[in-house]
């Protein structure tokens, strides 16, 4: 056997893909964790090892504010997420009936492919002074005046909580059908009742399912820009509306570069705590 | 849980699910200048509004061509790549895993700080291709996913075939892995093209004069609510749904029977 030969073909298999990833993801992911370090004097950059920026960032209180939000919407959302989507895997994967099945998960998850920018202006059309709730409640009398619910955090986590549990939803779905009925049915006959079968056999096994679920929400929903600015207000800013004000109005790169290591380190953190459970290889 | 709960919960979540895209949908036929109620329509004045705009046409046609070209260098990377690692035993084949997979956790919004970072030190220009250099990387984790969990061993036996029957590594690829993969190629395809169609971080970071469509509806949603997002949008959701249920009829449907 050429093994050596061999071994040349799946290098240069290989290559293009390591090449690209390389070269477009890695190495300008170096030169921006050198940029986080080099600082702003008037509206040049000094390159150097400033701690500039990371000390602001963790002393400054509208920035650390920005911190600060963006953890609180982000495990909010997670946990509302998972709340929510949880049953209603569960109903679709064992109370509706199998031939249904796949149509009802189909329309579960179709409002997913609305466009992206879209979908969260679509919740100003509900949420807004004039939008459907307050025109619908002020119709039937219930209230005189709107009440104000866009530009607000409960506005942001709605919107992402409707996004999460079509993605939570399809899946624990998965995972639910991934596990054989006999281990809930030998619990059964162990005496143990549906609320025990659930707390120490179901949930323990789908477990990692909702933990790669709950690592997904996490990345997704910490580093995305465009929820908050539509549906937020300006009362609070996250890390990237911040990260993007950073680029915009300050031109200030070195900054902007060091809050995106921070919104990196946090996912890096919540993957070492959750690692156990994710398979992300699996994906 | 009981039956009747259950049944209400369902209920309940899907109206929840679609309350939104269903006003998007209703009101992009608003017979007047805002998408709020009282409805009055339907009309398709909105439609003939976007349809007849160039900008948005112009973004469109560059939002297709960004997808369909990223997503093809996507595939083909991620199929060689997969087809590497599944089958030839590489020193670091686990490392390399990691890499090729690595993009996939990261938010869009870091790949393309590094991205502009990149461009502006080596004093690139931004364009269409700059933002769609970014549609690869975070399309082709992707790609190897799917295509590497789809090879199996009876894939190998046919390529060894062929192989014994004298056909070259380029010709096996072609024309034996390649098609054996089919329903994994589409999907791995298709998904990347949704993905790429409706990106708006890399895309609004990464180009400049010519945009893609998100980044072109993103300014028009500035200008506050309008019965023209609505129909933007509600065309965007029909062109996502299409394909996506074209993949269902064609590709899904052959791979389960």
């Amino acid at each position: 056997m050429a093994r050596a030969h061999d071994n040349r073909q799946g290098w240069g298999l290989v290559a293009p893909a390591l090449i690209w990833t390389t070269a477009f993801f890695v190495v300008p992911f170096l030169m921006m964790l050198a940029l986080s370090f080099a600082k702003m004097e008037g509206r040049s950059v000094v390159t150097g090892f400033f701690p500039d920026n990371y000390i602001r960032i963790f002393t400054e209180p509208s920035l650390l504010r920005g911190l600060v939000v963006s953890l609180e919407i982000t495990v909010t959302v997670t946990v509302i997420s998972m709340v929510l989507a949880y049953p209603l895997a569960w109903i679709i994967a064992f109370r509706v009936p199998e031939r249904w099945q796949r149509l009802v998960l189909i329309l579960t998850i179709l409002p997913f492919w609305t466009s992206y920018v879209v979908r969260s202006y679509s919740w100003l059309l509900v949420l807004g002074q004039n939008g459907v709730i307050n025109k619908t409640l002020m119709t039937l009398g219930v209230i005189s005046e709107p009440i104000s619910m866009s530009a607000s955090r409960f506005a942001t986590v709605t919107g992402f909580v409707h996004f999460f549990v079509m993605l939570l939803t399809l899946t624990i779905y998965a995972n639910l059908k991934e596990l054989s009925p006999n281990y809930a049915r030998a619990a059964q006959d162990l005496g143990a009742g549906r609320l025990a079968t659930f707390r120490h056999v179901i949930l323990p096994l789908t477990l990692p399912g909702l933990m790669t679920g709950a690592f997904l929400t996490l990345v997704l929903c910490i580093g995305d820009y465009i929820t908050p600015q539509i549906l937020g207000g300006n009362n609070e800013l996250t890390l990237p509306q911040l990260i993007m004000m950073q680029l915009g109005r300050r031109g200030d790169f070195p900054m902007a570069s060091a809050m995106a290591v921070v919104l990196m380190g946090i996912v890096t953190l919540a993957y070492l705590f959750s690692a156990r459970w994710l398979r992300i290889d699996r994906l | 849980m009981t039956r009747a709960f259950a049944w209400i919960y369902l209920a309940v979540a899907l109206g929840f699910i679609f309350l939104p895209v269903g006003m998007l949908v209703l009101f992009s036929f608003q017979d007047g200048r805002l998408p709020v109620p009282p409805f009055n329509g339907p009309s398709l004045r909105w439609y003939a509004d976007v349809l007849g705009d160039r900008r948005l046409m112009s973004a469109l046609g560059n939002s297709l061509i960004v997808a369909a070209v990223s997503s093809a260098i996507a595939l083909l990377l991620g199929f060689l790549a997969a087809q590497a690692l599944a089958r030839y035993r590489l020193p670091g084949t686990l490392l390399m895993r990691v890499v090729l997979i690595a993009p996939f956790t990261v938010s869009y919004l870091i790949i393309a700080l590094g991205l502009l970072t990149l461009y502006n030190r080596t004093g690139i220009g931004l364009s269409l291709w700059t933002a769609g250099v970014g549609h690869v990387v975070i399309n082709l984790p992707l790609c190897f996913a799917i295509l590497y969990a789809a090879i199996g061993d009876h894939h190998r036996n046919a390529e060894r075939a062929a192989r014994d029957l004298g056909a070259s590594e380029v010709k096996v690829l072609a024309l034996v892995t390649a098609p054996m993969l089919m329903p994994s190629m589409l999907a791995a395809f298709f998904l990347s093209f949704t993905f790429s169609w409706d990106e708006f971080i890399i895309a609004f970071l990464l180009t400049r004069f010519d945009v893609t469509l998100p980044v072109e509806i993103w300014s028009l949603l500035r200008s506050g609510l309008t019965p023209r997002a609505n129909a933007v949008g509600s065309l965007v959701f029909l062109v996502s749904v299409s394909l996506l249920l074209l993949l269902e009829l064609t590709v899904f449907r052959k791979v389960r029977r």
